[in-house]
C-alpha cells in the first residue's frame, strides 16, 4: 500500500474500490453526466468522454444546475453511479441524490471529503473506498 | 455546530408517511450543510418534476403513495413535456410516460401547475427578506438578487422536501451575514454603446460567473436599471458558468443601494476590472461553431420568454417569414396572453415553433441532426445546449437570431464592445 489517506464522511455508503477519476476542474453534472451511463458530456469539460460509473472519483468542485442531485439518484438507481465520491468541500446539491437513494433502500456509494492538493497521489491507480473513510491504493 | 430539531420536527421524522420521509431528507441536508436548525419558508419553487430518468417518478410517486402534500405556496419549473401542445417533444415511450407520470405527481401533491423557469414574470415574487426554497439556478439567483428574498439553491428533491415540512436549512444565503459582496466586478470602463446593446447582460454574466464563482459579487458602474430581462438574462448566465446564487448591482438591486451597502461596510477581497476585451472574449466562448456556412435552427427563451420579449420578436420578424425554425420556450402564462390577442397564430405562420411549459435543452424538441448548428441569444442556452443536444451553438443578439433565422445562415451585426 503506498497511499492510505482517512478522510471525512460526509453521506454514509457502501465503500467501493474502482480505477481513480481525477477530474482537472469543476462539473456540473446536469449537463455535463449523461444520467443514462454516467459518461462526461460536456464539451467544454477537459475529461469529457470518460465516464465516472465504477470509478472512484474526485471532484475539485461544482458548478451550475440545482439539478444535479436528479443526475446522481438515476446513476444510482441504474447501477452506473461512481464506486465512490471524494470531494473537494461538500457539494450538498450533488450529495442529496444520494441522500434519496437512501431513502428508496437502494444501494449507494459513499461520499468522503478530502482536500483536492492530495488528488494528485491517486492518479492512475486503483483506489479503495472503505465505508469508514479509508482511502487507499 | 451540530444540528438541533425541535421536538415536533424529530416527532415528523420519525412517523412512515410522507412527511416523514421529507423531514428527513431535509434534516440530512441541513446536517451536510452545517446547519444549526430549521427555519420556516413563505414559498417553494419546484424544479424537481424534469424527468431525468425513472427515479426521479419513482421518488415524487412514493410521496404522493405516503399522502404527502405542499404546505407552503409551491410553483413548478418546467416539465420534460409540452402539455400544451404547442411544440412536439420527441420523447419516446416510455420514458414520455414517464415523464407524464412524474408531471403528475407533482400536481397531486398540490405544487401549482406554473411550469415555467420564470416564476418571479408569472406572478410568484417573494417579498424581500422573506425565506423561501426556490430549485432552478436561474430562478434561484433572480429570487436573491432582484426581489431580495433569501433561498439557497436548492436542488432536486430538496424544494419538495421543504415544500411538505415548510422548512428549511438555516444556512447560507438566508443569514444576513452570508449575503454581503466580497467581489467586485467593475464594468465603469465598458462603453455605454455596449452597456445598452442587448447581448451586454447575458455575455457579462457569463463572464460573471466565471469569475466570482460560488462567491458573491457586486456590479459597479451600471448607470441606470437595465431591466427586469436583462437582469434575468444576466443571472442565467452567470449561474450556468458558476455556481452564483446571488450578486448585486450597485443602485440597481434591493440590496445595493450603493457599493458600500453591498458590501457590508467592508473592503473587497477581490477587484475585477472588466475590459472590453474581456467582454470580446466571454462573447467569443459563448460559440462552439466556428464561423459556420448555415444555421439549423434559432432558439430563445432561456430563462423563458417575457410577454415584452415576444413584442421585441414580433418587431423583429416584421412580418417576414422565416427560413429556419426559431423555438420560442415560454411558460403558459404568456401563451395564454398571446393566444388572447391572435398572437401566437402570427407567431406561427411566420415560422415560430412556441414551446410552452419546458425548454429546447431539457428534452428532445429540436431535429435529430449530426453536426447542427444553434443559434440563440441566452447565455444560458449556449453553455447547455452542446452537452444536451449536441447541435454546435452560435451566439448573438436576438436581432442576429431573427436576421439569421430569415436567411438561414448566420448574420452576425458588429459585436464590438
Amino acid at each position: 500500500m503506498r497511499c492510505d489517506h482517512r478522510a471525512q464522511v460526509l453521506v454514509a455508503g457502501s465503500g467501493g474500490r474502482g480505477p481513480a477519476l481525477i477530474l482537472t476542474e469543476p462539473i456540473s453534472f446536469w449537463g455535463g453526466v449523461d444520467p443514462s451511463n454516467g459518461n462526461i458530456v460536456d464539451v467544454r469539460h477537459p475529461q469529457c468522454g470518460l465516464s465516472v460509473a465504477g470509478r472512484v472519483l474526485f471532484l475539485p468542485g461544482t458548478i451550475g444546475s440545482s439539478s444535479a442531485s436528479a443526475v446522481l439518484l438515476e446513476l444510482a438507481h441504474n447501477g452506473n453511479a461512481p464506486a465512490a465520491l471524494v470531494l473537494h468541500e461538500p457539494d450538498a446539491i450533488l450529495l442529496l441524490g444520494l441522500i434519496v437513494a437512501r431513502e428508496m433502500g437502494w444501494e449507494t456509494p459513499v461520499a468522503l471529503k478530502l482536500d483536492r492538493a492530495l488528488f494528485p497521489a491517486f492518479a492512475d491507480t486503483l483506489v479503495k473506498a472503505s465505508r469508514d473513510g479509508r482511502l487507499t491504493w | 455546530m451540530s444540528l438541533a430539531l425541535t421536538a415536533e420536527e424529530r416527532a415528523i421524522a420519525a412517523g412512515s408517511d410522507g412527511a416523514a420521509m421529507a423531514m428527513r431528507i431535509v434534516a440530512e441536508s441541513a446536517r451536510l450543510l452545517g446547519a444549526p436548525r430549521l427555519i420556516p419558508i413563505a414559498s417553494a419553487h419546484i424544479d424537481g418534476a424534469l424527468y431525468h430518468g425513472d427515479s426521479g417518478t419513482l421518488f415524487a410517486e412514493r410521496l404522493v403513495e405516503l399522502g404527502a402534500t405542499v404546505a407552503v405556496r409551491a410553483t413548478l419549473n418546467v416539465g420534460a413535456l409540452d402539455l400544451l401542445g404547442c411544440s412536439h417533444v420527441r420523447l419516446a415511450e416510455p420514458k414520455r410516460e414517464m415523464a407524464r407520470r412524474m408531471m403528475d405527481a407533482y400536481r397531486h401533491l398540490g405544487c401549482e401547475t406554473s411550469w415555467t423557469c420564470a416564476p418571479y414574470q408569472a406572478g410568484h415574487r417573494p417579498a424581500q427578506g422573506s425565506d423561501v426554497a426556490w430549485g432552478e439556478s436561474n430562478a434561484v439567483v433572480f429570487c436573491n438578487s432582484v426581489l431580495g428574498a433569501r433561498t439557497n439553491r436548492y436542488g432536486d428533491f430538496l424544494d419538495i422536501a421543504c415544500a411538505i415540512v415548510a422548512r428549511a436549512p438555516d444556512y447560507g444565503l438566508h443569514r444576513a451575514e452570508n449575503r454581503r459582496a466580497t467581489i467586485v466586478f467593475d464594468v465603469s470602463g465598458l462603453s455605454q454603446a455596449f452597456m445598452q446593446s442587448e447581448t451586454a447582460w447575458p455575455v457579462l454574466g457569463s463572464l460573471f460567473g466565471r469569475s466570482v464563482g460560488n462567491g458573491i459579487g457586486v456590479i459597479q458602474g451600471v448607470k441606470e436599471h437595465p431591466g427586469e430581462d436583462a437582469l434575468k438574462a444576466f443571472g442565467a448566465a452567470a449561474a450556468s458558468s458558476g455556481a452564483v446564487g446571488l450578486f448585486h448591482i450597485a443602485g440597481v438591486t434591493p440590496e445595493a443601494a450603493n457599493l458600500e451597502a453591498a458590501l457590508g461596510g467592508r473592503s473587497p477581497e477581490e477587484s475585477i476590472i472588466v475590459t472590453p476585451a474581456m467582454a470580446n472574449d466571454a462573447r467569443g466562448r459563448l460559440s462552439t461553431a466556428d464561423r459556420p456556412d448555415h444555421i439549423d435552427a434559432v432558439a430563445i427563451g432561456s430563462p423563458h420568454l417575457s410577454l415584452a420579449e415576444f413584442a421585441a420578436l414580433e418587431r423583429g420578424i416584421a412580418g417576414r417569414h422565416l427560413s429556419v425554425p426559431l423555438y420560442a420556450c415560454t411558460g403558459r402564462h404568456v401563451v395564454a396572453e398571446l393566444d388572447r390577442d391572435g398572437r401566437r397564430k402570427a407567431l406561427e405562420s411566420a415560422g415560430v415553433v412556441i414551446v410552452a411549459d419546458t425548454c429546447v435543452v431539457v428534452t428532445p424538441i429540436l431535429s435529430e441532426l449530426v453536426g447542427g448548428v444553434l443559434m440563440t441569444n441566452s447565455g444560458k442556452f449556449a453553455h447547455y445546449a452542446p452537452g444536451n443536444t449536441g447541435y454546435d451553438v452560435i451566439y448573438g443578439s436576438l436581432t442576429d437570431c431573427v436576421e439569421s433565422a430569415v436567411a438561414g445562415r448566420p448574420v452576425i451585426a458588429d459585436a464590438d464592445t
